[in-house]
């Protein structure tokens, strides 16, 4: 018999499609099943993988604890692949496919915005846990990171109360950096604060050189660094040979946390400020337990971080708004939400009924010679999430069109 | 006669009728994506596998189609006198005149073909009268899609940077998140990849076709026989260009995001290890090669999500070595050895 090659490629392209579409068979009834989406391959794998494991050990940490309505969580572990349309591609199929009660993703804004519509179209819930630049609220996400004006503004805030008068703008060149510096002039022009210069690079460039002449010749009081990623490593080492010290000129960073602090080199960057809303040092009960937790799980070497932090109390959050509402129905998930406070790690988190962030302490820290960070400085109280800025009089016009 | 018609007339029942009876629609959604790559591919088939054009750049042809598409579509949302929603982030205040005559679903759709044809004409024009080829001219391509993405990222306010663009809602009036919207596009996708292979298939075989094969064999020899290889390469590089173009532009509605790094090196290079992996010297070996590698990709990164990159890898080597000529190499090796 002969059977011809385009045949025999159709029958072949078929069979191999419909074996993928082979419906996942149904949560049984004393399981719940959860999806996990980070990139676990390319440039972001190296920070989204601690995401997921500090997610791991929550739903690990939940299911020894009896899990969730006398349900065990499972999870479904997806790779997002640093790569935008695979985390919309993944997602379509956490929900359609493996019909997942939530999911737990993301780290880029870019993933994030690539997955809303997803998110949307199919009425599920995607928890977020990563600082990000705001103007966005979607009814069907919840960020577990902070907003612009519990992290960014308490910076500047910061900056102000020790004087620094002239700064100077550098970040990588996308939208979080960019809305980021938006609000960062706008504040500068409400507080008697001079911009020196405004500098944008590539994703994953690493010369640094010019750059940091330009800084260095502008001579600012401080720099606010939005780099991200593998940037930062070369921005720190040529900012250091070219002679600049934290003292004269600290550099606050809002995307350098305990784990991007070892691949920078502590030697680089000890002494320079970050803000975040949590460190491995932040001093509470939960804290302790949760590094402790981590340890012991992942090895005594590794750090624990801001958006692990976000990652982990995503999943208890969530679980806290299934066991209120009694179901994993979205519907009922997402009313049974708004007002849920726990202690976490960070201290009080509140999520917000009407934005659906969360009300975080922000605190302002001091790398140190040990790779960890030290607080100086904190905000007392959960800052309630304002993502469209809507509180601060100078910000009027930036969240234009919303 | 009929008989030579044969297989393709298979394919084409199972691809139009069988798979969306047969498939969800998240998987006839992945199918329609793995179609999308297949029509860039049966362009890299043409260019390359016949014309000996290494083209390590089509993710720019790609793109200039998606983005034109995606234009159209976001213009369309925010109606008239309204802006993309990324434009309002980036602090754009004023519709960039670039923009303003992709609101016509016309221009955008014959942008989407012509931007790319009248791209690889100029390029063409220019590098095959210098009589760049080979590495040459694959590292020129590749350097242009490396290019394209710098340029991409950089004009935030213009395309959407480094996220692009994506929340679309609806298509010439047809909801998007609709599973019949969805399928009624996977048959178009389906429709248009049968006519291009169909009418690429005829070109191959005609005269024309010969040309092509005789220059990439012996570019010289063809000259001294009095023919102007340089028109015969651009034509064919400007053709493989349009179907890259015009499957950027039905990718984008399929699956609802275009952004850089879908047109970056790497992608592009992702498609002609998928159609060296079908068979290079056949355009069903093209076809094919995507939609293998495509699915690959998917079942791979379902079952092994720590891990599947190196399969992907595996395959490409395991088919390489075991199989130079690709999948068809096989299948037609195991034809002869039954019919001898």
């Amino acid at each position: 018999m002969r059977i011809s090659r385009p045949i025999v490629a159709a029958l072949l392209a078929l069979a191999l499609a419909a074996c993928g579409s082979g419906a996942e068979p149904a949560a049984s009834s004393s399981e719940i099943k959860v999806g996990l989406l980070h990139s676990l391959s390319g440039t972001m794998a190296i920070s989204e993988v601690t995401v997921r494991d500090a997610e791991l050990l929550a739903i690990e940490e939940i299911n020894k604890a009896g899990g969730v309505l006398g349900k065990k969580l499972v999870p479904v572990v997806e790779d997002g692949a640093s790569d935008w349309p695979t985390f919309a591609e993944k997602a379509t199929k956490l929900i359609r496919q493996d019909k997942v009660a939530t999911v737990f993703g993301g780290w880029t804004s870019a993933s994030r915005k690539a997955m809303l519509p997803v998110f949307e179209r199919y009425k599920a819930l995607l928890w977020y846990p990563v600082q990000y630049e705001g103007l966005e609220s979607s009814p069907y996400i919840f960020y577990t990171g902070a907003t612009t004006n519990q992290q960014i503004i308490p910076g500047l805030d910061y900056l102000k109360e020790q004087g620094k008068k002239k700064l100077f703008l550098v970040g990588s060149d996308y939208v979080f950096p960019r809305t980021a510096n938006k609000i960062i002039k706008a504040y500068a022009a409400a507080n008697g604060m001079e911009i020196l210069g405004e500098e944008y690079t590539p994703l994953g460039h690493t010369e640094y050189s010019t750059l940091v002449n330009k800084v260095v010749q502008a001579k600012p009081d401080a720099v606010f660094n939005t780099l991200n990623g593998d940037s930062n490593v070369a921005f720190f080492k040529q900012l250091k040979s070219a002679g600049a010290t934290a003292e004269a000129m600290p550099v606050l960073s809002v995307s350098i946390a305990e784990e991007e602090v070892t691949g920078i080199g502590v030697d680089n960057i000890a002494g320079h400020p970050v803000a975040w809303n949590y460190y491995q040092t932040t001093e509470t009960p939960a804290n302790e337990a949760f590094v402790k937790a981590y340890k012991a799980k992942y090895g005594a070497n590794k750090v624990t971080s801001d958006p692990m932090e976000a990652g982990y109390n995503a999943v208890y959050l969530w679980a806290e708004a299934v066991k209120k509402a009694g179901s994993t129905d979205v519907a009922a998930v997402k009313k049974a939400a708004p007002g849920i406070a726990l202690e976490r790690p960070e201290g009080l988190v509140i999520i917000d009924g009407e934005n659906q962030h969360m009300y975080k302490t922000a605190r302002i820290g001091i790398i140190q010679p040990d790779g960890l960070i030290k607080q100086v400085w904190d905000s007392g109280k959960p800052i309630k999430p304002d993502p469209y800025l809507k509180g601060y009089p100078w910000a009027a016009g930036l969240a234009a069109g919303q | 006669m009929i008989k030579r018609h044969l297989p393709f007339a298979t394919v084409a029942v199972i691809a139009l009728v069988a798979a969306p009876l047969l498939l969800e629609p998240f998987r006839l959604g992945l199918l329609a994506k793995y179609l999308c790559y297949a029509i860039v591919a049966l362009g890299i088939g043409l260019a390359w596998g016949q014309g000996g054009m290494l083209t390590l750049g089509q993710g720019v042809f790609f793109g200039l189609g998606g983005y034109s598409m995606a234009m159209y579509l976001k213009l369309n949302e925010a109606g008239p006198g309204g802006l993309p929603d990324f434009m309002v982030w980036s602090g754009v205040e004023k519709l960039p005149a670039l923009w303003a005559p992709f609101a016509s679903p016309v221009f955008a759709v014959g942008m989407a073909v012509l931007g790319p044809v009248l791209l690889a004409v100029l390029l063409g024009t220019l590098v095959f009268r210098q009589r760049v080829r080979g590495a040459y001219f694959a590292i020129l391509t590749q350097a242009l899609a490396a290019a394209m993405v710098i340029l991409l990222v950089g004009q935030q306010g213009l395309t959407g940077g480094t996220n692009g663009m994506t929340n679309f809602f609806e298509l010439f009036g047809q909801d998007l998140a609709d599973d019949s919207t969805q399928r009624g596009l996977y048959l178009v996708v389906a429709s248009v990849l049968g006519i291009l292979y169909l009418a690429t298939r005829q070109l191959v075989h005609s005269r024309y076709g010969r040309l092509l094969v005789a220059v990439r064999d012996g570019e010289d020899r063809v000259r001294f026989l009095g023919y102007d290889p340089a028109l015969v390469k651009t034509v064919t590089f400007a053709a493989s260009a349009g179907m890259a173009g015009l499957a950027g532009a039905l990718f984008v509605p399929v699956v609802g995001i275009i952004s850089p790094a879908l047109l970056g090196v790497v992608p592009s290079l992702e498609l002609v290890v998928a159609v060296a992996v079908g068979g290079r010297h056949a355009l069903a070996g093209a076809v094919l090669g995507a939609v293998v590698m495509g699915y690959a990709k998917t079942a791979f990164s379902e079952q092994f999500a720590d891990g599947w990159l190196y399969l992907q890898g595996a395959l490409f080597i395991l088919v390489m070595t075991l199989a130079p000529k690709g999948i068809v190499g096989v299948v037609g090796r195991l034809r002869r050895a039954r019919t001898t």
